[in-house]
């Protein structure tokens, strides 16, 4: 017999539902007075340094209809490649926020800072991306995906996420277009021919 | 030893199947194509801090916080608390716990909640607070109702509460619910079912715990939750910043 190694298992996860907006942005549901604001609203203050991009989209599902109740989280550095928290990072960046769809176009807006490529265990760099956690109906555990911006190229060719996508007709999933000055658009499809790739780490 | 290594891989095998028949939903919303495996990069080894600033006084007391502590909800008093920690068992402090459920008549307040049970005038259904320096958090409310929901025939949710949990980076993230020890109904649940592991979903039950109950005020109920951790070692580099 060898010494017995204690491990915890992780919590198992379940789906947020369709009322997951009562939790996490109440005064969006409608529920107002109990916090003055929701939480993440916003991923940058006014000030950050860098392009101050607009990212819009939608969630759909396997008929390629628009789903209204999914609800978004991103996460990302600033323009320098820093995170909230790390030395010297933008401190107009918050680097997290929250959306949710809108209750008529299903539409979310991500206004932010274009992130800077971060550094990676092995020395080389990741390109800009944004992470985003999406939780919907129908769906048991939150799914992890980045989007990654169209027009940086050279960074894109060497990143370490991007570079593992196959079929390679499948990398367009994670590439928000380019549509308008300093504005891009990224939709995420759960399921069917054009699925996004989620990510495992 | 640090505590700077990668996110210990995620276990799937513990956590939900993607797609099961018996939950109708996932078979048209829940993804097809295998996830990406990667290890987890600054991306997911970072997250958003949290101030104790942004919680307000009467934010965990689920009984009050609608009316501003004008007056009380309706349903049985309780108690939720519990310790987040992280796989290695450590404590996992100063991060921020949301809540939501049903009023005590199993009703949510949401514009597509239409099932027959009343709204409570008193009752919104939301509640956040943040682990204390040890892991520790607690939360007054009442027992949410159980609830029918469209799936397959005559279907019901036993009594939940919905928990969202952020621990210190963005990969730690995690949903989940909260079921309630003795309830007949959880047997029944595919939702619970997703989990095919049964002491996993065992992990989702509540226990009832006397001690910690308040005489002639509030039953409680202890939920203990484990994220993420992270690989011990001291021979992978400190990240820049990490
Ligand atoms: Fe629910």
């Amino acid at each position: 017999m060898a010494q017995s190694i204690v491990n915890l298992f992780e919590t198992p996860s379940q789906t947020a539902g369709p009322y997951v907006q009562i939790g996490c942005t109440p005064n969006f549901a409608g529920i107002n007075g109990v916090y003055p604001e929701d939480f993440g609203l916003r991923a940058i203050e006014d000030g950050a340094q860098g392009e101050i991009i607009t990212i819009r989209g939608r969630v759909y599902d396997k008929f390629d209809e628009p789903m209204f109740d999914p609800m978004i989280e991103s996460w990302q550095a600033d323009a320098a490649g820093r995170f909230p928290g790390q030395p010297d990072a933008d401190p107009k960046v918050n680097g997290f926020c929250r959306f949710p769809l809108d209750v008529k176009t299903a539409e979310y807006t991500l206004k932010t800072v274009k992130p800077g490529r971060t550094p990676s265990r092995s020395g080389g760099f990741h390109a800009p991306h944004i992470a985003l956690w999406i939780v919907a109906r129908g769906n048991n555990i939150g799914l992890n995906t980045r989007i990654y911006f169209e027009d940086e190229q050279e960074h894109n060719k060497v990143d370490p996420v991007l570079h593992r996508v196959k079929p390679v007709k499948r990398l367009d999933t994670l590439l928000a277009r380019k549509v308008g000055e300093h504005e891009y658009h990224f939709d995420i499809r759960l399921r069917g021919e054009q699925e996004t790739v989620f990510l495992d780490m | 030893m640090t505590n700077s290594g990668p996110l210990i891989p995620r276990n799937r095998g513990i956590h939900p199947v993607i797609h099961d028949p018996e939950m109708k939903t996932t078979m048209i919303l829940g993804p097809m194509e295998p996830l990406l495996s990667m290890e987890s990069t600054m991306t997911e080894e970072t997250g958003p801090r949290f101030g104790h600033g942004i919680i307000g006084q009467l934010d965990n007391n689920l009984i009050t916080n609608f009316t501003r502590g004008k007056s009380e909800a309706i349903g049985e008093r309780i108690r939720v608390h519990g310790r987040v920690v992280d796989e290695n068992n450590r404590a996992v402090p100063n991060t921020l716990v949301e809540i939501w459920q049903a009023n005590a008549g199993g009703r949510y307040r949401h514009a597509t909640d239409h099932y027959l049970a009343p709204l409570d005038l008193n009752f919104g259904g939301c509640g956040r607070t943040m682990t204390d320096q040890d892991g520790f958090y607690e939360f007054l409310t009442i027992k949410p109702g159980a609830y029918p929901w469209p799936n397959r025939d005559n279907e019901w949710r036993p009594m939940h509460i919905h928990f969202s949990i952020f621990g210190h980076s963005f990969g730690q993230r995690l949903i989940t619910q909260m079921y309630f020890e003795g309830d007949p109904l959880i047997a029944r649940c595919p939702i619970v079912g997703t989990i095919k592991d049964r002491a996993q979903a065992n992990q989702l039950v509540a226990a009832l715990d006397i001690k910690n109950s308040r005489p002639m005020d509030y039953l409680a109920y202890k939920f203990d939750i484990v994220l993420r951790g992270r690989r011990q070692t001291m021979f992978e580099n400190r990240l820049e910043g990490l």
